[in-house]
């Protein structure tokens, strides 16, 4: 009996998840192990994710102040407002990028849902960089002393950022299947994004044609959006909102639907 | 109409692709310059067709490279079908999962908690199974230390005890009823046998073993990916011993 090679595919066989458990438990213990493996062999822990953000804040500072002459006051307030996001970007998509391929051996033993590695890793790290989060507000309120009411705008602009992340996280994880040099297009993509998000420069320095592209980009949104709140204490706008809350919606949506394309062929190539 | 089958192939094929240097960018890009389509495949089940009922207990017997492995990740969900059709009827646990996602530096409580998590298990029965898992695995006071701190022995028994306590429809043993020491071993058989007896039914790659025997009361061989033989346990062992004597 020498049975060749199907040259059709008389019944399509749908790949469909027989998992039934419990997402959020699930994710729960994702972070949860995350945290944990991070912080438990380190005697200074959440010590040195604090340390990053004030050595770069204190490295502009000096650039900026003593050897180029900045017009922004507040400088260094005003520098880690556009660190931090980017911080939190930047290390969240790496993580999610390469997730899936250091969970290999999972992925391959476990018919859990392939999205909830991504998510949860991004998730993680945003967790984990929470604690920077805290840093700037309290620097903020001592600087400026206090709060002001449009600090409520803040866990909507983080949520969006947090809906852009996953979704761009899900596309690069699934490809980084296939093609491995993914990450390192990511890793070079967050060196470049470093110069073009306003951290050290403010929207009004960038020449009027390019400034509607800044507002498209969420994570330059998202930089503005804190600077406004934060630094100058006022509104931040409603078409900036809009226009974050769009592209990082998309985004979002995009992640999923590309990631359910790519995660068919996971089993093969990982 | 027949009744609704635990698990059935019908005419399954399932192919891997070889695998130099496919996950490199220059391969990718010379392979899209020069219009190769078509990489050539390596297919691990040619045409598979079986039907398991509910309670039956089925051994896969075959040669290393024979497909079993293959076979039991299409059961549990783990990889599509290029072909064909895989359906599977009730809640699958397999035993080729064990000490899925354990991390050394975890507590064995917590690694317990996210293995199970990730075998699918609710917060609220996790609270539920949680002693017995401690039990069966005979762990006791060692809950809080650091999975490196345990010895081989005792981590297979704590990944063991949190599969069967997952208390599946279909169970998937991979040859993993060789864990720890001979006590033990005996008692995860045990564990596995009562299964039978509630009615589930039991999927179970192996070599030839008298383990295997006594479990499953009927047999597959598969031999490159082709069934060579479905029938009862002893003949189908007979004829796979026969064979292996014979070439090697």
């Amino acid at each position: 009996m020498a049975a060749s090679a199907p040259s059709f595919r008389p019944i399509v066989a749908r790949p469909r998840s027989r998992w039934t458990g419990d997402y959020l438990f699930l994710i729960q213990n994702l972070i949860l192990k995350d945290i944990r493996v991070r912080y438990r062999n380190m005697s200074l822990g959440v010590l040195w994710s604090l340390l990053n953000p004030l050595v770069m804040m204190g490295v502009l500072w000096f650039v900026f102040t003593k050897i180029y002459d900045t017009k922004i006051p507040h400088f260094a307030v005003f520098a880690l407002c556009g660190l931090v996001p980017y911080n939190v970007f930047t290390l969240s998509w790496l993580t999610g990028t390469t997730s899936l391929v250091e969970s290999a051996t999972l992925i391959k033993r476990v018919p859990v849902p392939r999205e909830i590695i991504p998510i949860s890793a991004v998730l993680g790290n945003c967790v984990h960089m929470s604690c920077q989060l805290v840093l700037l507000l309290l620097l903020v309120a001592l600087t400026f002393g206090g709060v002001n009411r449009y600090w409520i705008f803040l866990p909507v602009v983080w949520f969006l950022e947090i809906l852009f992340v996953v979704g761009l996280a899900l596309i690069s994880a699934g490809l980084n299947v296939y093609v491995r040099d993914v990450r390192y297009v990511v890793e070079s993509a967050n060196l470049v994004l470093f110069w073009l998000v306003p951290i050290f420069y403010p929207l009004s320095m960038i020449p009027m044609q390019f400034r509607e592209i800044y507002r498209f980009n969420p994570v330059a949104a998202l930089v503005l959006a804190s600077q406004r709140i934060l630094v100058e204490g006022v509104y931040p706008q409603t078409s900036l909102l809009l226009q974050l809350a769009a592209s990082s919606i998309l985004v979002c949506a995009l992640g999923f639907v590309v990631f359910r394309k790519l995660r068919t062929g996971f089993y093969n190539y990982l | 109409m027949m009744p609704e089958a635990a698990i059935e192939f019908r005419g399954v094929w399932k192919g891997f692709h070889r695998h130099t240097g496919r996950l490199l960018l220059r391969s990718q890009v010379g392979n899209w310059i020069s219009g190769r389509r078509e990489v050539e495949k390596f297919y691990a089940l040619k045409d598979l067709s079986f039907r398991m009922e509910h309670g039956e207990s089925v051994a896969v017997v075959g040669a290393n490279g024979a497909g079993k492995s293959t076979l039991l990740s299409l059961v549990a969900g783990l990889a599509p079908a290029d072909a064909g059709a895989v359906a599977v009827n009730g809640q699958v646990a397999a035993l080729l999962e064990l000490g899925s996602g354990f991390h050394p530096d975890l507590t064995g409580a917590e690694n317990v908690r996210l293995n199970a998590a990730l075998l699918g298990i609710h917060r609220e029965r996790m609270k539920e199974i949680y002693p017995a898992i401690v039990e069966f695995a005979e762990m006791g006071d060692f809950m809080d230390e650091p999975l490196r701190t345990y010895s081989a022995g005792m981590i297979m028994r704590l990944a063991f005890s949190v599969a069967v306590n997952v208390d599946p429809d279909i169970l998937l043993i991979d040859e993993v009823l060789s864990v720890g020491d001979h006590a033990f071993q005996l008692k995860c058989f045990e564990k596995v046998f009562q299964f039978r007896q509630r009615g589930k039914t039991i999927l179970c790659v192996s070599h030839v073993s008298s383990m295997v025997q006594q479990l499953c009361s009927r047999a597959l061989w598969l031999d490159h990916g082709e069934l060579m033989l479905d029938g009862s346990i002893a003949e189908v062992c007979g004829a796979y011993e026969g064979s292996s004597s014979v070439q090697g």
